[in-house]
C-alpha cells in the first residue's frame, strides 16, 4: 500500500516556526520547515495545530477477551486513539487470563482487524495470574508478548517471584510488576491515613507497597531480571528506585495520572470513581511522585485505564471494583499539572513518549525516516469528558464536568488516520 | 491537591450537611453527624427528651408517622438495634416492615441497587439500614428516589449516629451540660462505628477532651487527625475523666493477631473496681452492648452505682423516634415544595 500523508503548518510544542511532514507506507519520510510539494493522497492543513509524537502506555486494559460489558479492543484502541495513544500495552487481567499463545494470539488478530493503534499484548508472569506456577513465558513472547506482569496480584511468596525473576532473566525478558505485599494490604481499599481514619475505611499501609519495592528491588539485584515497577503511589517507593539505579539494579517505573492528580481526600465522600489500586495517598506523596517524572526516576506515566459498567461502581465503595476509565483525558489532566506549574511540559511529553517506549524497546519520537506515529493537537481549547463524549465504554472519569484543556484533532498511527475530529 | 482534585475532607462536612439538610436545614436524613452542627444536635436531644414521656405512658404512641412505612433493612444482624427502632416506629404509628436481607435477596445476587429498586416500589417512606460496608446508607441516600429518608442503624466501621446520640443524651441527663467535660473511649476503636460517631458528637457539642485509650493495634492509622488525646496506659488515662464510655470486644481481634488473649487485654483495658477508683468520684460508666463481663467490663462496675448501661437502653428508643420524626418531617416540606415547584411550572 503506498496511501500518502501530507501535514501542513504543524507547530512542534514551544517552537515558533512550522513544520511539514510527508508520509509514505506508514514511514516519515520528509520532515522540515519549507512546504513540501509532493502530492499526496490525503492533505491535513495543521494550521494552529501542536504536533506532539504519539503516546505509549505500558498499562491499559482493553477488557478482550471476556469483559464485553466493560469494553473490548476496538473501543477502547478507539478511545486510546482520541487520547493521543498510537501504542498501547494490553494488560493480561483479561478473561481467560492472557497466560497461553492462544490468546496472545487471539489479542493479536482483533487488534490487527479492528484496532487503529498499535497494541502489544503483555503476558501473564505467572499461571491464572494466580502467583503460584510460571506461565510459558518463551511461548509468549515468540506468540508478540513485549512484556510480563501479574496484573495487580502479588505472587504467592518471594520465592515463586525469585524464581519467575530468574527465569525471565535467562531469556532477556521484562518483568512489569505492580509492587504489592498481599499479607499487607489485606482487603483494604483507601490509603491508610486520616480519611480512612475518620470514615472507617478500610485500609491499604504505605507499607504494603515499599515493603514489597524493596524485596523486589534486592531480588532484581541478585537475580539480575530488568525491572519495571508498575503503578508507584509512594514517595519512599521512588527514592528506593532512584538509590537502587545508583548501585546499577536495572529497574524503570511508572506511575499512574490519576496519582499525581489526586490524593487520599478523593475518597472523602465514599466516591467510588476513586477507588484505585494501588489506593490514592498523601499531598507529601503526591508531589514526590511528580517530582520522580520531572527528574526521570519515574520513566513514564500511564494511564492505568480501566473501563467498567455501571453497576461495576454502583455499590458501597468497599465492594465497588477498581480502577477509572483514563486513556482519552490522560494528557488532558498532565496539561492541567502543567499549567499550574507542577510538571513541565517537557517531563509531560517524556513520560508519555520515549519514557514508556524505552521499557519495552520500542522506538519512538519525530523524525525523518522513523514511524509515522503522531498527533496533533489545540492545547488551548478545552473539552469535558462525560458520557456524551467518551469513546470509551467506561463512563468512570477522573475530573468528571471539569474543563480539560487541550483537543485533540488528528492521531495518525504507521501513517494512517486512527482518529480525526468530527 | 490539584485544581481539579475532588471533595477534599473540609469540603467533606459541607458534602454531607447537603446529604442530609434540606435546603432550609431541616434534616432530611440521618446518615453521619459530620456536617451537623451543635444546634441540630441539640434539637434532636431536645425532641428525645419530649418522647422520653411517651415511653411512661399507658399507651405509648404518637401519631407522627401515622400511614407512613417504615422499613428495617438489616443487611448484618442486630437484635437490639433493630428492636428499638421497630420499637420507636411503631410508637410514631407507622407502619413496619423488617427485613432481614442476609437471609434473603443479596444471596440469591440481586444487587443491592435492584434491591432498593423493588423496595421504592413498595411505596416505602424510610429505610433504616443496617450495612457492613462503610458508606453504604451514603450510597443508598444518593441512589433512591427523592422522598424516602435514609436512617443509618450502622455502616461498617463508619458510623452510628443513633447509637451516638444516645449516649449523648444519657451523658446530659447525668452531666447536664458538655462543656469542660473529659471523656476517655476504651477498646477497640479501629473497628467502632460507634467510637467514631461519638468523637464527632462530642467535639461538636463542645466536650472539653475526648481520650481514646487503646493499644496501637485497636487504634486508626493516623489517629492524631481524629483531634482527640491518645493514652495507651489505661491507670494514667482515668484521670479526671467524667465519663467513660467502654466498647464492646469482638472475639475475631484475637485471630487477626491484634490481642494476644482476652485476659492481657481485660488486666489492661478491662474496667474495674480498681480502675474506676481513678477517675472522679462522680464519673459514668457507659458501654453500647452487648457487654463482655470480664472482657472490657467487671460486673461489679457494670451493674455498679456508676453505671448508665440500661438509661442508654431506654433513650435508644427517644433518640431513634426523634430522628425518625424529624427526617419524615423534612422529608414532606420537601415534598410539599417540590409540588408547590411543579405547580407553579404548570
Amino acid at each position: 500500500m503506498s496511501a500518502s500523508l501530507l501535514i501542513h503548518n504543524a507547530r512542534l510544542p514551544g517552537e515558533e516556526t512550522t513544520v511539514d511532514l510527508f508520509v509514505r507506507d506508514g514511514i516519515i519520510r520528509t520532515m522540515d520547515e519549507d512546504a513540501i510539494t509532493e502530492a499526496a493522497d490525503t492533505v491535513i492543513d495543521a494550521s494552529g495545530l501542536i504536533l506532539l509524537p504519539g503516546f505509549v502506555d505500558l498499562c491499559c486494559n482493553l477488557r478482550e477477551p471476556g469483559n464485553g460489558q466493560k469494553g473490548n479492543i476496538a473501543s477502547e484502541t478507539r478511545a486510546a486513539a482520541r487520547g493521543g495513544f498510537t501504542t498501547v500495552c494490553a494488560s493480561p487481567d483479561t478473561s481467560p487470563v492472557n497466560d497461553s499463545g492462544a490468546v496472545t494470539n487471539l489479542i493479536r488478530d482483533v487488534a490487527r482487524s479492528s484496532a487503529p493503534i498499535r497494541v502489544l499484548p503483555v503476558g501473564a508472569a505467572t499461571r491464572g495470574l494466580a502467583g503460584e506456577l510460571l506461565s510459558d513465558m518463551v511461548g509468549l513472547s515468540n506468540a508478540g508478548c513485549v512484556a510480563f506482569s501479574n496484573g495487580t496480584h502479588a505472587m504467592a511468596n518471594a520465592r515463586i517471584l525469585r524464581r519467575c525473576m530468574a527465569y525471565a532473566r535467562t531469556f532477556d525478558l521484562t518483568l512489569m510488576l505492580q509492587p504489592v505485599n498481599q499479607a499487607l494490604a489485606a482487603d483494604g481499599y483507601a490509603h491508610d491515613g486520616k480519611v480512612a481514619a475518620r470514615l472507617g475505611l478500610l485500609g491499604v499501609p504505605e507499607v504494603a507497597e515499599t515493603a514489597s519495592v524493596m524485596e523486589m528491588l534486592l531480588l532484581a539485584e541478585e537475580t539480575g531480571v530488568r525491572l519495571h515497577l508498575g503503578q508507584l503511589s509512594c514517595a519512599r517507593s521512588v527514592e528506593m528506585v532512584a538509590e537502587a539505579r545508583m548501585r546499577g539494579v536495572s529497574v524503570t517505573a511508572d506511575v499512574a495520572m490519576h496519582q499525581l492528580l489526586f490524593t487520599e481526600e478523593a475518597l472523602s465522600g465514599f466516591d467510588s470513581r476513586y477507588h484505585v489500586v494501588p489506593p490514592l495517598r498523601t499531598e507529601s506523596d503526591r508531589k514526590a511522585l511528580l517530582k520522580g517524572v520531572e527528574d526521570g526516576t519515574v520513566d513514564a506515566i500511564v494511564s492505568q485505564h480501566q473501563p467498567h459498567d455501571s453497576a461495576a461502581k454502583q455499590a458501597p465503595l468497599g465492594v465497588t471494583e477498581p480502577g477509572m476509565s483514563t486513556i482519552e483525558s490522560v494528557f488532558s489532566l498532565g496539561l492541567s499539572l502543567v499549567a499550574q506549574g507542577e510538571l513541565s511540559l517537557k517531563a509531560l511529553l517524556r513520560a508519555l513518549t520515549e519514557g514508556p517506549a524505552t521499557v519495552i524497546k520500542q522506538a519512538s519520537g519525530l523524525a525523518s525516516g522513523g514511524a509515522a506515529n503522531f498527533s496533533l493537537w489545540r492545547l488551548d481549547d478545552t473539552w469535558q469528558a462525560g458520557p456524551q463524549t467518551l469513546l470509551s465504554r467506561g463512563f468512570h472519569v477522573p475530573a468528571p464536568g471539569r474543563d480539560l484543556k487541550g483537543v485533540i484533532h488528528w492521531n495518525i498511527c504507521d501513517g494512517k488516520v486512527a482518529y480525526r475530529r468530527s | 491537591m490539584t485544581e481539579l482534585a475532588a471533595t477534599p475532607l473540609s469540603a467533606h462536612d459541607k458534602a454531607s450537611r447537603n446529604l442530609q439538610l434540606t435546603a432550609d436545614g431541616q434534616l432530611r436524613h440521618f446518615i453521619t453527624l459530620d456536617g451537623l452542627d451543635r444546634a441540630m444536635l441539640t434539637d434532636i436531644l431536645d425532641t428525645a427528651d419530649s418522647f422520653i414521656e411517651v415511653g411512661e405512658r399507658t399507651i405509648k404512641k404518637v401519631p407522627l408517622l401515622r400511614g407512613r412505612t417504615v422499613v428495617n433493612l438489616f443487611f448484618e444482624s442486630s437484635t437490639r438495634t433493630r428492636s428499638t427502632f421497630e420499637l420507636a416506629a411503631k410508637r410514631l404509628s407507622a407502619d413496619v416492615l423488617n427485613l432481614d436481607i442476609n437471609t434473603s435477596a443479596t444471596s440469591k445476587g440481586e444487587s443491592l441497587s435492584d434491591t432498593l429498586l423493588n423496595l421504592e416500589a413498595m411505596a416505602s417512606d424510610m429505610f433504616v439500614v443496617r450495612h457492613s460496608q462503610s458508606g453504604a446508607p451514603h450510597f443508598i441516600a444518593e441512589s433512591v428516589t427523592p422522598g424516602v429518608a435514609i436512617i443509618n442503624a450502622g455502616d461498617g466501621r463508619h458510623a452510628h449516629p443513633t447509637q451516638a446520640m444516645l449516649d449523648m443524651l444519657t451523658i446530659r441527663q447525668n452531666k447536664q451540660q458538655f462543656e469542660g467535660l473529659k471523656v476517655a473511649i476504651v477498646g477497640d476503636i479501629l473497628h467502632s462505628r460507634v467510637a467514631r460517631s461519638q468523637i464527632r458528637a462530642l467535639q461538636t457539642l463542645g466536650a472539653e477532651e475526648v481520650r481514646l485509650i487503646a493499644p496501637g493495634t485497636l487504634l486508626p492509622a493516623d489517629v492524631d487527625s481524629l483531634g482527640c488525646t491518645v493514652e495507651y496506659d489505661m491507670r494514667k488515662g482515668m484521670a479526671d475523666l467524667d465519663v467513660v464510655i467502654m466498647l464492646r470486644l469482638q472475639k475475631e481481634r484475637m485471630e487477626g493477631a491484634l490481642l494476644p488473649s482476652e485476659r492481657e487485654f481485660y488486666r489492661l483495658y478491662g474496667l474495674d473496681t480498681d480502675k474506676l477508683a481513678l477517675a472522679r468520684p462522680d464519673c459514668i460508666v457507659m458501654h453500647p452492648g452487648p457487654i463482655n463481663r470480664g472482657v472490657e467490663i467487671e460486673s461489679a462496675v457494670a451493674d455498679g452505682p456508676q453505671s448508665v448501661i440500661l438509661n442508654q437502653v431506654t433513650n435508644g428508643i427517644a433518640i431513634r423516634m426523634a430522628v425518625m420524626s424529624m427526617a419524615m418531617s423534612g422529608q414532606v416540606a420537601e415534598r410539599t415544595s417540590r409540588s408547590r415547584q411543579q405547580g407553579g411550572e404548570q
